[in-house]
């Protein structure tokens, strides 16, 4: 009896999405089938430690959720016509495969574009990552009112507007998964570097979260090489989380990482992803390239090992495909360690991002190794007073104070 | 099948020639399509009168009910099964009158 707690966490974070998913395309209404899986899960918390768990446990929920909507629909008075419609589909056996399929649409809904990004993001860790909306709401520092609103907002949007409970257009398709990516990816950062001082540096949580939904999307759309390149690069950089804050709770560059901290399991699965990607010889995408240069940083055992001219390659590579000035300025840090602080630092000058907290300490790190301690220091200066992550401000003040003082 | 608005919005009412030659070719596939059901060009927000018809006499106020510096210079009402039909018309509608559009649902 003492594991129908960890069984209940288990297929919550296992069945929630195919639940939702099921649900919604039986009943074709979205905040329904929330409201009735979340009422199946609540039955199976009472149910479970006093009947035992099910045999299938995902298929009870489903069954315990639809009979449910069905009750609830049958005391309404007044029945529109997708009422009838789901009381009539009640028991129609499941097509094979069909239950996949609901995922992936219920992902694609959720993700469309147009419904705001800060919408898309909340309606996808509710309804296919299944935390609750205080989780959401204290994940993103918002009041769970606010965040509750963000919530029907959006689930009005996709009624009224008839956001379609399917896989999109083929025409749109490309841009509608680049989209899902999007959001995926917004995710996994925001809990990677959170953008807000009043935050955790580093949450596991919402990175844990990113991952599990891109492995989800992965396993949905299997033959995608930018789903396979976001999420390696996702493994490849969760594999660095514990050494990327120190005990201190300062932020700790690359360079200066404790390489055996690192999560090998993780390392070895994001390197037979990006592998796996290269074989197939077809030219990558933007999440590809990345997961390429983060495979060749958690190759390096000692920073001193690593390929750097493969490093500034790969980065030329992205540039082409994404010529923005972010894309460059990364790129010239690794042209720093290939051809010198002063090549970098040519073409990092003049790049158009005043107002980017990394344009600054980009400066500031390349100043200092050319000796410049003064445009050093108030480019740090800077950078302190843009960056809005806690471990990365302690970081950034600690590399301003070891300049010689003047 | 749902019925959505395409609100034309545009500082300057009328359309040039170019641009009308493309709206007609738009509106021929509209209706080609079956997406057609209404569509015409607004008089400049000008000639617009504001009536309050509410409490006794109707009130008469000359001008839009909002100044704005966009305004709808014309729509289309269309019917698609959803709106990831409804976004590719209005992006090709768009594109035809060379203005941006806004797309709004009709309840029901």
């Amino acid at each position: 009896m003492t594991d129908v707690g960890e069984v209940l966490t288990r297929v919550h974070r296992e069945e929630w999405a195919r639940v939702v998913a099921t649900l919604a395309r039986r009943l074709g209404d979205l905040d329904v089938a929330e409201e009735m899986a979340a009422e199946a899960f609540a039955t199976a918390v009472e149910r479970w430690p006093a009947d035992g768990v099910p045999p299938n446990p995902g298929a009870w929920l489903t069954t315990t959720a639809h009979r449910r909507a069905i009750d609830r629909l049958r005391r309404e008075v007044r029945r529109e016509e997708w009422h009838r419609e789901a009381l009539m589909l009640a028991d129609t056996p499941e097509p094979l495969g069909a239950i996949d399929d609901d995922r992936l649409r219920l992902v694609f809904t959720c993700c469309h574009p147009a419904l705001a990004m800060e919408a898309r993001i909340a309606l996808t860790l509710r309804m296919v990552g299944g935390l609750t909306v205080p989780e959401i709401a204290r994940a993103f520092l918002v009041q769970e009112a606010a965040m509750g609103r963000r919530i029907t907002r959006a689930k009005e949007k996709i009624r009224a507007a008839r956001i379609p409970y399917g896989v999109p257009l083929r025409e749109d398709l490309p841009a509608r998964v680049t989209g899902v990516l999007a959001v995926l990816y917004l995710i996994f950062n925001e809990g990677y570097l959170a953008s807000d001082p009043g935050k955790e540096a580093v949450r596991g949580d919402l990175t844990a979260e990113a991952i599990r939904l891109t492995r989800l999307v992965r396993a949905l759309l299997p033959a995608d090489g930018e789903v396979a390149g976001l999420l390696a690069l996702m493994l490849l950089t969760e594999a660095r989380r514990a050494a990327r804050v120190s005990a201190s709770g300062e932020l700790v560059a690359l360079g200066e990482q404790d390489r055996g901290a690192w999560d090998r399991d993780l390392i070895a699965e994001g390197h037979a992803l990006v592998r796996a990607r290269l074989a197939t010889g077809q030219p990558p995408g933007r999440y590809q390239v990345l997961a390429a240069i983060n495979a060749v940083h958690t190759d390096a055992r000692d920073v001193r090992d690593t390929d750097w001219s493969q490093i500034v390659a790969l980065y030329n590579q992205l540039v082409r495909l994404d010529p923005s000035p972010i894309v460059r300025l990364n790129r010239a840090i690794a042209v720093a360690e290939l051809d010198g602080p002063e090549v970098a630092l040519a073409q990092v000058d003049g790049l158009p991002l005043e107002g980017y907290h990394a344009y600054h300490a980009t400066r500031a790190e390349l100043l200092r190794r050319l000796g410049r301690s003064d445009e050093s220091r108030a480019a740090y200066d800077r950078a302190i007073e843009l960056a809005g992550n806690t471990a990365e401000t302690a970081y950034l003040i600690r590399r301003r104070d070891q300049l010689a003082r003047p | 099948m749902a019925q959505y608005l395409m609100s034309v919005l545009n500082e300057t009412a009328l359309p040039t020639d170019e641009e009308q030659a493309a709206i007609d070719v738009f509106n021929d596939r509209l209706r080609a399509d079956g997406h057609w059901v209404f569509a015409g060009g607004l008089a400049s927000p000008a000639t617009a009168t504001v009536v309050d018809g509410r409490d006794g006499d109707p009130v008469f106020t000359d001008g839009p009910y909002v100044e704005s510096k966009e305004h709808v210079v014309g729509f289309w009402i269309i019917e698609a099964p959803h709106l990831d039909v409804a976004l590719r018309l209005a992006a090709l509608g768009s594109r035809h009158c060379n203005r941006r559009v806004e797309l709004r649902p009709f309840l029901g």
